[in-house]
Order: C-alpha cells, then structure tokens, then sequence
C-alpha cells in the first residue's frame, strides 16, 4: 500500500509541568506537587489525501491545537511522526519545509503589530525565495486579493483592521508560502457569526481553486460539515472515530460521536422552538489521569465491564469508516 | 477603520504628547541635553581651565561680577570657578556617563534577556538565576565596590555602573520578550518558517523595544544619581573634570558659613534632570501599560 499524502502514524505528545527546584524538593517530601505530564495527545493514527479536506472536531482540550501544531511542524511529537508525501515535517526539531502552513485562531495575536501587511506577508516568501524584492509589491497585491482583499491594505498596520480582515491577512500571509497543506485551527471561532460564513466560503473557494490539503480543527459541528470530506472526532487526546463526512453525521457509531452530535442544539422549524437538547453526562476527565480501559466510559451511556478494563482499538467498521469502540459494529 | 496607515510608533508619541506634563518634562530634557552639548559655546568661562581662575574671585555671591567682566549669575565655587559654566560642564560629564552606561547596559542586558527567553531551558534557568541573585545587591553598593576595586577614571566607572545596572535591563528585555514569546504571531513566524535571527530582530525586539525604552531612560537617570553619589563620595571621576556630584560635594563644608550656592544651585541641575527623565519614562510606562490601553 502506497502512502498516504499526509501520514500521521502514532503520534503522541506530553507536556512536562516545568518544576523548579523548590518544586522538586517538597515534592520528594511528600507534598502534593503535580508531576505527572499532561498526555494531550495520546496516539494519533491519521491518512489525508491530497487536495481533500479533514475535519478534526472534539471538545475543549482534547488536544486538536496540540495535534494541529505537530502536524503543521511547530511542535515536536514526544513519539510518532508526521510525514507529507513521504518526508517528516520536521527534522531534528526545526520545520523542515515550507509546503504546510497554518492558520490561527485569534487573528489579533497572529499578526505581528508593529509591521504593515504587505511586509507580513512578503516576509516569508522573500526569506524563501518565493519573491524578489522587485516584484514585492505585486506578488502581496496577488495574495491579498487572492484572500478578498484590496490591494492598498499593504501598506496598513493590522490594527487597523476588523477581525474577519485580520483573518484575511493571515490567510494571505499563508497562501503566501505557495503551501500544499493548510492547517487551519479554528479559524473562525472568535469572529462574528456573519463573519464566519464570509471566511468560512473564503476556504471552500482556496480548495476549489487552488487544490489545497486542508486540516480544519474546530469544536463547531456543522461548520466541519460544511467544509470536510473526511471527519475525524477526538477525546482525550484520542481519535474516537473518523469517516466520511455524511457517515459520521448520518450514521455515527461512537457513542461519543452520537452524543456530541445530539448535543448541538436544534432549531425545529414546525414548533419555531428551541428543542431540548441533550448535552453528554458529566465531566471530561482530566488529561493528567485518563481513565482506564477506553477513556470515555466514565459518562458513556452503554459502557460495558470490558469499556472499563481494555482500551478499544481503532478498527475499519464501514467502507473508510473507523471507531474506536468495543459495542459498534 | 481609519483610512491612513498610523504607525504604532506615530500612535505612540501622539499619546505622548496628550501629557502636558510629560510633554513639559520631555522639553526640560531636551533643553537640558542642548545647554550640555553646547557647553562650551554657552558657557562664559572654561571650568576646567585652570590658568583663567582666579582666587579673589573664590565663593562670591549670585550678581557678582569678577576680574573677568561678566557676571556670575549664580555665584562661584572655592576655586573661582563661575558656577553656571561649572554647572553645564557638570550635566555634560553627568549626561555623557549615564547615557553611556545605559547604553552599554541596555545592549548587555537586552542580549541576555532576550537569549533567555528565546531558548527557554537551560539558558533560561542559568540566566536568570544569575540575574536574580544580582538583583538582590543594592546596586550602590555593587558600583561602590567596583570603583574601589577598578580605581578612578571615567572608563571604569562606566564599567561599575553597567555592572550594577545591566541585571535591570536583562529583567525587563526577559519579561518584555518572554511575553511576545507566547505569542501567535511569532508562532506563526516559527510555522513559515523564518530564522531564529530573523525572528528575534524583527518581531520580538521591536515589540519588546517600547518597554526597553522606558527602563532605558529610568536607568539613565539612575546611573546620572549613581554617579553622583559615587562623585559626591570622592569616588567617582578625577578633580579636573568635575561632574554635578562633585560640584555639590565641593560646596557642602561652606553650607553653614551662608555660602549655600555653591551646593543648592548644582544640586537643583542635577533634581531637574532627573526628575524630568522620570517623568518621561513614567508616562511612557503609563501608556504601555495594558490595563489602561484599549
Ligand atoms: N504548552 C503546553 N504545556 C502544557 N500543557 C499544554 C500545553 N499545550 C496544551 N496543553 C494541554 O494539553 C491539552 C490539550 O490542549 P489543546 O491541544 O490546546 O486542546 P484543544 O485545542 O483541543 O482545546 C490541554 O489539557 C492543555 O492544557
Ligand atoms: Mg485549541
């Protein structure tokens, strides 16, 4: 079997608490100092092919950023590795390429405040020798309306900016860098509802266009439906399941899966009412100490003696459909 | 959205200028900085040299008018020096070290601080341990024992006083940039990806330079008092060129005798001075400051 265009193979990644030294001393002594790492991602197998688009949805610390960093060769992986067309994206702890770019959350802290746009975003491609400093100023007008954007912002600071625009630029300054792959971690969660739709079209029309790869995290279920072929729902550090997208929404097989999607609430066109939602049990458990066996059998409604003792693989249950669960089949 | 594109440095000094009293004390400073550099062109008399003194002119009262024809203005010292010559020389030596020391100290200190944060880790942890313990020493005492160590001259009282300063502005530089560290859009920088060098003096030294500023121009106007108190003490630079702390030192023993211009008019140079630096740098503080921004 050939490789996958990205190959994510069994990577895990956890963080240390950074000690001092009194830390370390008192904790010798018995004091209740926390030494364990934070497993944040804990085993993540993953295939994306080219030009296709991956949804990574899970709650709030389950690791999706951690994940999305390693991917995109910010971050080292404590084990495993991630490899684009068959070479790692990062190499004795640098990036080693430029192909994959990122799009950040909070568009007020990813721009550098104290530089005009167009230098944002020809910093990359003259260091790389994308550009040259004569055709500086076309290849940023290019890139800035390739992102919606009117070419004479080059010359702005970002604060001048909205945040919907503010994102534009980050999208510009990635685009920017010629990438194959885009991870775009929750890109349009801290804008306006009405700015969303705006930038989330903004990437449907960079896939359609340019044949970009891309990985789009986020907690909000539908805005992955729009945009996924694939969809990949985390837990704990964990993939849960992952398939198709109208698979995973129609016919989702983890009870986690299930839960998360009963959980979004529903508006019912014949009442004109909010319908009761059912929100899923209890608490997520700390990623200090997950549970035993699988890791959401705690607030899992059919869990079975085995949840609590064997950890379930990962398995093919449908054509390019996996879960990890004992009970689906 | 505003139409013009305002630097972040332009929006800066326009919120600057909001401050009549800052803006009163940045004249102050800049009057100051200019009668210093002009000394010698403003200055009735050469302080420094000896041969045009003369001893019948010795502590004579402000308005007096010496063997040279002019008038004294605020008076004359021991020597027959006319104080307001003696005076601007005095801020020139005082501005001339303090800027120096700062200068040297901020380019030490920023470099370390900066290391510190940028590789985190080890550096990190060495770094500032040293830092730390260096800022637990009052930084009179440090200069008091280097200048006792180093011996006299302008060069190793420079070298003291970076000594007992840099330990700030490594503090400061390992704050400001530590906190730009974090930051997405140095993330973002990492993830193009840019180069270390690239990273550190493009995005997390212009972004950390506002608050350096504001710890240069504090520490400037600490190491003016420093050197004066080491002046006053007889430690500072040599009897031939006297600097403000000299000056004041040089009049104290005539105080009780009615003699008091000698001291107060020196002593006021040098709390103008540096009162006015820290006005400045206190409303740059203020207008960095996050809470208060925004
Ligand atoms: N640099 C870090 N140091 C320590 N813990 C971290 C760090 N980054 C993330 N974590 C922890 O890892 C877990 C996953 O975080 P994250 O990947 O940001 O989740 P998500 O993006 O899904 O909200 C969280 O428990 C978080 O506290
Ligand atoms: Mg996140």
């Amino acid at each position: 079997m050939s490789e996958a265009f990205i190959s994510i193979n069994d990577v895990y990644k956890r963080f240390s608490p950074r000690l001092s030294m009194a830390d370390r001393i008192v904790s010798k002594l018995g004091a209740r100092v926390e030494t364990r790492p934070v497993r944040a991602v804990d085993g993540v197998t993953l295939m994306v092919e080219r030009g296709q688009t991956l949804g990574l949805v899970g709650e709030s610390g389950c690791g999706k950023s951690t994940l999305g960093r390693m991917i995109a060769g910010i971050l080292e992986p404590t084990g495993g590795q991630v490899r684009i067309d068959g070479k790692p994206v990062m190499q004795g702890g640098r990036k080693a390429d430029t192909r994959i770019q990122t799009i950040f959350q909070d568009p007020f802290a990813s721009l550098d405040p104290r530089m005009r746009v167009g230098d944002i975003i020809a910093e990359g491609p003259l260091a790389h020798g994308l550009a040259d400093k004569a055709g500086e100023r076309a290849y940023v007008a290019a890139y800035l309306e390739r992102a919606g954007l009117d070419p004479s912002f080059a010359d702005r600071f970002p604060h001048q900016f909205s945040g919907g625009q503010r994102q534009r630029i980050a999208i510009a300054r990635a685009l920017a860098m010629q990438p194959d792959v885009l991870v775009c971690d929750e890109p349009v969660a801290s804008l306006d509802v009405s700015i969303q739709a705006q930038i989330v079209n903004l990437f449907l029309k960079l896939r359609r266009e340019m044949s970009i790869t891309l990985i789009f995290i986020s907690h909000d279920l539908s805005v992955v439906r729009h945009v996924s072929d694939h969809v990949a729902i985390m837990y704990l550090g964990r993939i849960v399941e992952s398939g198709p997208t109208e698979k995973i929404y129609t016919d989702p097989k983890h009870p986690y899966t299930k839960g998360l999607l009963e959980s979004v609430p529903k508006l019912l066109v014949e009442d004109d009412a909010l319908v009761h939602f059912k929100p899923i049990m209890g608490e997520i458990p700390s990623p200090l100490a997950p549970p035993a066996g699988c890791h959401f059998n705690p607030r899992c409604p059919i869990a079975v003696e085995l949840c609590r003792s064997e950890d379930p693989r990962l398995r093919l249950i449908g054509p390019g459909h996996c879960a990890a669960c004992h009970l689906a089949e | 959205m505003t139409t013009k594109a305002v630097s972040p440095w332009r929006n800066l000094w326009i919120r600057f200028c909001e401050d009549r009293i800052a803006l009163g004390a940045l004249i102050v400073v800049a009057i100051i900085l200019v009668l210093a550099l002009f000394a010698p062109l403003i200055a009735p008399q050469d302080p420094y040299d000896l041969s045009g003194l003369s001893l019948r002119d010795a502590r004579r009262p402000p308005g007096f008018v010496g063997s040279g024809a002019y008038v004294h203005w605020l008076g004359t010292d021991a020597q027959g020096r006319d104080l307001w010559s003696a005076i601007l020389y005095g801020l020139r030596v005082s501005i001339q070290i303090g800027i120096f020391a700062g200068a040297v100290g901020l380019i030490i200190g920023t470099t370390v601080g900066i290391l510190a944060a940028y590789h985190r880790g080890i550096a990190e942890t060495v770094l500032m341990r040293i830092i730390d313990l260096q800022l637990s020493f009052p930084p009179i005492l440090l200069a008091l024992v280097l200048v006792a160590v180093l011996g006299q001259g302008k060069a190793q009282l420079i070298a003291a006083l970076v000594a007992a300063q840099y330990a700030y502005f490594a503090r400061t530089a390992f704050g400001a940039a530590s906190a730009e560290r974090s930051k997405d859009y140095i993330e973002a920088a990492m993830a193009t990806p840019l180069s270390n060098m690239r990273i550190v003096f493009r995005h997390i030294l212009p972004n950390a330079m506002p608050a350096l500023i504001v710890v240069a121009t504090v520490q400037v106007a600490y190491a003016i008092a420093l050197e004066s108190t080491l002046s006053f003490l007889g430690l500072g630079l040599p009897v031939t060129e006297p600097s403000l702390g000299m000056l004041i030192s040089n009049g104290v023993k005539y105080m009780m005798s009615g003699r008091y211009w000698i001291s107060v008019y020196p002593g006021i140079a040098l709390i103008v001075l540096i009162v006015a630096i820290n006005l400045v740098g206190d409303h740059v503080r203020d207008i960095l400051n996050p809470r208060l921004n925004r």
